[in-house]
């Protein structure tokens, strides 16, 4: 009887201090990294350690240029790969490939001069044919790439996508050509003042034909698949777990690189990335609304405006009820609710309320005053006027109640918008019902393209920098209208500016066709996106950007960690 | 038994083959395309894609072509990774899963069974209502809460453990033992009640009475027939353990396949959707054969073969 409460006990004791020794095994290591890193300081070595330790939500789901169509695929490239110009801290086009380049008179031809010294990281030159043989995979029927309509702009790249079209396919007629090897010309459909920055994006970059067709299918599918001409190289790609960048010794501007070493884990859950950076194996982390407040007083926290813009579709052509037909109606759904007090208390993010639909800080004009500050703001929460709107409205509908549905995403933070909305709504517009149908994002976009709802949570990034990016959207049946706006002279206005030789005339014409949309109130805008997070002082000097890819870490440097 | 074993694997496939069908069909009813860039394109563009990846065809020449790849073990390509094939994701998905789910179900039923057994043998003791305690804290406070504290007090204010990442052995420790938690709740649990009730039967009574001593009765007779409930339930808590690895790798930033499972269902990834459907249900009667079969092994009277004969 004694013996088998001894050997009871044994066991548990066994098993206790298997589980125990495994804890003070790892307290072990982590002391002895601490000292590791106080050794090196020790050292005094004039430089610090130029090592960034940061974490990404995602695998990278591609680092073939030509197929890549998400922010993390970008921001890697933009890392390691260069194209003709990338963009500089303030977002302005800096020379990359290019040396520089010439235009012709009407701005529709771009000569652009290759760097010698752009290099492979195989050694090899950058040459205009890597140029022209990355742009005309992109656009083959064979690689359709989910974002080959990014190249838009050159001349030919919509009719070589459009299935039927006499040019389909033909990936040589392309308004692109190698005069030499350094030097390459562009031909575009109409001049595109923002060319010059597109140019920076993932699709434009260079791919070396000889390289690509050696590695066959297995290109760009592991970290030795590929060959990099940017800042960094992949020097190690663990799938699901996380890469490593390591400094390009073949890239031309090496001596602007100051990071040695890269390393991203990719971490999902915003608690564990919290933790993570308080136990300093992060120098970075984004917050989710819900760690703001914990955080608010933090010295390392940030926020910082995008270029997304989030608004209401208002959908006239819904099947369920004609009221968003009526301007009236639709305006004062649009004076109804108090924006700013939803960004405050729903987002706290460093969003802001949004009262336009080309967001601000995004696009200087030709006078070099921002698109927004010169259009300024349209509308705003007025509950006196919207409901004088509202009773006008409903006397022309001959109605006196409107049911209306809001199509809404399926996130938590998206679910409070919906019933923030429907509250105010209903609160401020007497005879208004308001049912939500949250849907996952997917489902959502279909139902969107579909127009089966009535309103409608949308959200709008920037492909290039120019506000045409969010003003051609609501042409009349243009494929991301998807709510029956139709305003011949809005047509006309963005028409004519897409054909305009002169940029200060083009200016005038989209800021006249943001005006005719709020007149129309076709839409009513959200607010405009803003992010927050954690970021240790020592880490100086990322780039952030507002389209394509979030971050360069090309003149990153680490200053004062010990 | 190897005809009976023949005719399971027979029956298995037969249940993958209804399996893939009807999720293949049910999936193509799900609204929206795989495309990750779905809001931005056009329509001229999506028929091109769509013709591109063969989903312009009818849905039943869908379901053969796939059928036919799916003969082949060919689980087609992933439209989340560019390049990449289903069966890649699951190869090298499944050994984080795999590691930290059955580390959890040997340490849990492990201490499970120690917990129960001690339990029964002090009825009515500290150690039972201690130990039943806990087994009710264990079975009410999901996996997830409980890694989550783990990684607050213990990674974070504590700093004994890594936060997360998968590393080396130490980083397996906090999942597997925030896993563990609800089997050790589950096996001790049933091991006491088993226990109770067996150690109050006749032929306890008699073997004790013949002479044989008080521990070789509980190991012998006591434990042994005991296991029987345990190995029942060891088939669907294993597969309990594989959706509750899914928020627990995802917790830990473990590279491990089960996020796969739920997300590819919102992404519309076709491929990945059937890829770990049918890789799960492999998995789950798998386990249930090797369950029936463990039966015999343990209990005689339970010979799977022995009433055909």
């Amino acid at each position: 009887m004694k013996k088998s409460k001894w050997s009871l006990l044994l066991t548990l004791v066994l098993v206790l201090s298997m589980f125990l020794a495994a804890c003070s095994g790892g307290e072990k290591k982590e002391t002895g990294e601490k000292k590791g890193g106080n050794e090196g300081d020790k050292t005094e070595k004039p430089a610090e350690p130029q090592v960034l330790n940061i974490l990404d939500g995602e695998e990278i789901p591609s680092m073939d240029s030509s197929q890549a169509t998400d922010s993390v695929s970008f921001e890697v490239m933009n890392n390691v790969m260069e194209g003709l110009y990338r963009l500089d801290k303030d977002n302005k086009p800096t020379p990359g490939v290019a040396l520089e380049h010439k235009t012709n008179e009407d701005g529709t031809v771009y000569t652009f001069t290759l760097n010698p010294e752009a290099k492979w990281s195989d050694g090899s030159k950058v040459t205009a044919n890597d140029f022209v043989y990355s742009w005309r995979k992109a656009l083959h029927p064979d690689t359709l790439s989910e974002y080959a309509y990014i190249m838009g702009p050159v001349k030919n790249a919509n009719a070589i996508q459009t299935d039927g079209d006499p040019l389909f396919g033909k990936v040589e007629e392309l308004g692109v050509k190698a005069v030499d090897e350094s030097t390459l010309e562009v031909t575009l459909e109409a001049p595109a003042p923002y060319f010059l920055g597109l140019t920076g994006f993932a699709t434009f970059y260079p791919q070396k034909e000889e390289f690509v067709k050696a590695q066959g299918d297995k290109y760009a599918l592991e970290a030795n698949t590929l060959l990099y001409n940017g800042p960094f190289v992949l020097n190690e790609w663990k799938h699901n777990e996380g890469w490593q960048y390591k400094k390009n010794d073949n890239y031309w501007d090496k001596d602007a690189v100051k990071l040695d070493e890269i390393n991203v884990k990719i971490v999902k859950d915003v608690a564990t990335s919290v933790n993570l950076y308080e136990t300093g194996q992060t120098d970075i982390t984004g917050l989710s609304m819900e760690y703001v407040d914990q955080y608010k007083d933090h010295e390392d926290l940030y926020t910082r405006g995008e270029a997304t813009v989030f608004f209401l579709r208002l959908n006239q052509n819904s099947k369920n009820s004609d009221a968003l037909k009526n301007a009236n109606i639709r305006k004062a759904i649009d004076m109804a609710y108090d924006k700013q007090s939803m960004v405050d208390v729903l987002l706290n993010n460093g969003s802001t309320p949004a009262y336009y639909l080309v967001p601000g800080e995004f696009t200087p004009g030709p006078d070099g005053e921002d698109f927004r500050k010169t259009n300024g703001n349209f509308g705003g929460y007025d509950l006196e006027k919207a409901k004088e709107l509202w009773a006008a409205g409903l006397k022309e509908l001959g109605k006196e109640t409107v049911e209306l549905e809001l199509l809404n995403y399926d996130s938590d933070g998206a679910k409070k918008m919906g019933e923030f909305f429907k509250n105010q709504l209903e609160k401020n517009l007497p005879g208004i019902k308001v049912s939500i149908k949250a849907q996952p994002f997917k489902q959502k976009l279909e139902l969107e393209s579909k127009g089966e709802y009535d309103f409608s949570y949308a959200g709008w990034g920037p492909d290039y920098q120019d506000p045409m990016t969010f003003l051609d959207m609501f042409v009349t049946d243009g494929a991301h209208n998807q709510m029956g706006y139709s305003n011949p002279d809005y047509d006309k206005l963005i028409n004519d500016a897409k054909k305009e030789m002169d940029q200060e005339k083009r200016w005038e014409m989209m800021l006249e066709a943001e005006k005719v949309l709020f007149e129309d109130q076709a839409i009513s805008p959200l607010y405009q996106r803003g992010v927050t997070g954690l970021q240790k002082p020592y880490v100086k000097d990322l780039a952030h950007h507002l389209f394509g890819a979030d971050v360069s870490y090309k003149w990153a440097y680490i200053e004062g960690k010990q | 038994m190897l005809r009976y074993i023949t005719k399971r694997v027979f029956a298995m496939f037969l249940t993958l083959l209804i399996i893939a069908t009807i999720t293949f069909f049910l999936m193509k009813l799900l609204p929206g395309s795989p495309f990750n860039n779905q809001e931005k394109l056009t329509e001229s563009q999506r028929y091109a894609l769509n013709e591109k990846y063969g989903l312009n065809d009818p849905v039943p020449v869908q379901y053969i072509n796939y059928l036919g790849k799916l003969a082949q073990g060919d689980l087609g390509y992933t439209f989340q990774f560019d390049g990449r094939t289903v069966n890649s994701m699951i190869a090298n998905g499944m050994g984080p899963s795999a590691t930290v789910g059955f580390e959890a179900l040997v340490f849990g039923t492990l201490v499970g069974l120690i917990l129960g057994i001690a339990a029964a043998l002090k009825h009515n003791s500290f150690i039972d209502y201690g130990a039943m305690v806990m087994a009710v804290f264990g079975i009410a406070i999901p996996s997830f809460v409980f890694a989550g504290l783990l990684q607050y007090y213990v990674g974070v204010k504590l700093g004994w453990l890594p936060v997360a990442f998968w590393n080396g052995p130490e980083y397996h420790i906090m999942p597997a033992f925030s896993l563990s938690v609800g089997v050790i709740a589950t096996v001790a649990r049933f091991m006491r009640t088993e226990m109770l009730e067996i150690l109050g039967t006749d032929y306890i009574l008699m073997a004790r009475s013949k002479g044989i001593s008080k521990q070789a009765v509980i190991i012998k007779h006591c434990v042994r027939n005991s296991m029987i409930p345990i190995i029942t339930i060891l088939g669907p808590m294993a597969i309990g353990l594989i959706t509750g690895s899914l928020v627990i790798e995802n917790i830990f930033a473990i590279p491990g396949i089960g996020e796969q499972f739920v997300k590819s269902i919102n992404l519309n990834d076709y491929p990945v959707i059937m890829g770990t459907t049918l890789f799960y249900s492999f998995l789950i009667i798998v386990i249930i054969l090797v369950v029936d079969i463990l039966y015999g092994i343990i209990d005689p009277r339970i010979r799977v073969a022995g009433g055909k004969s």
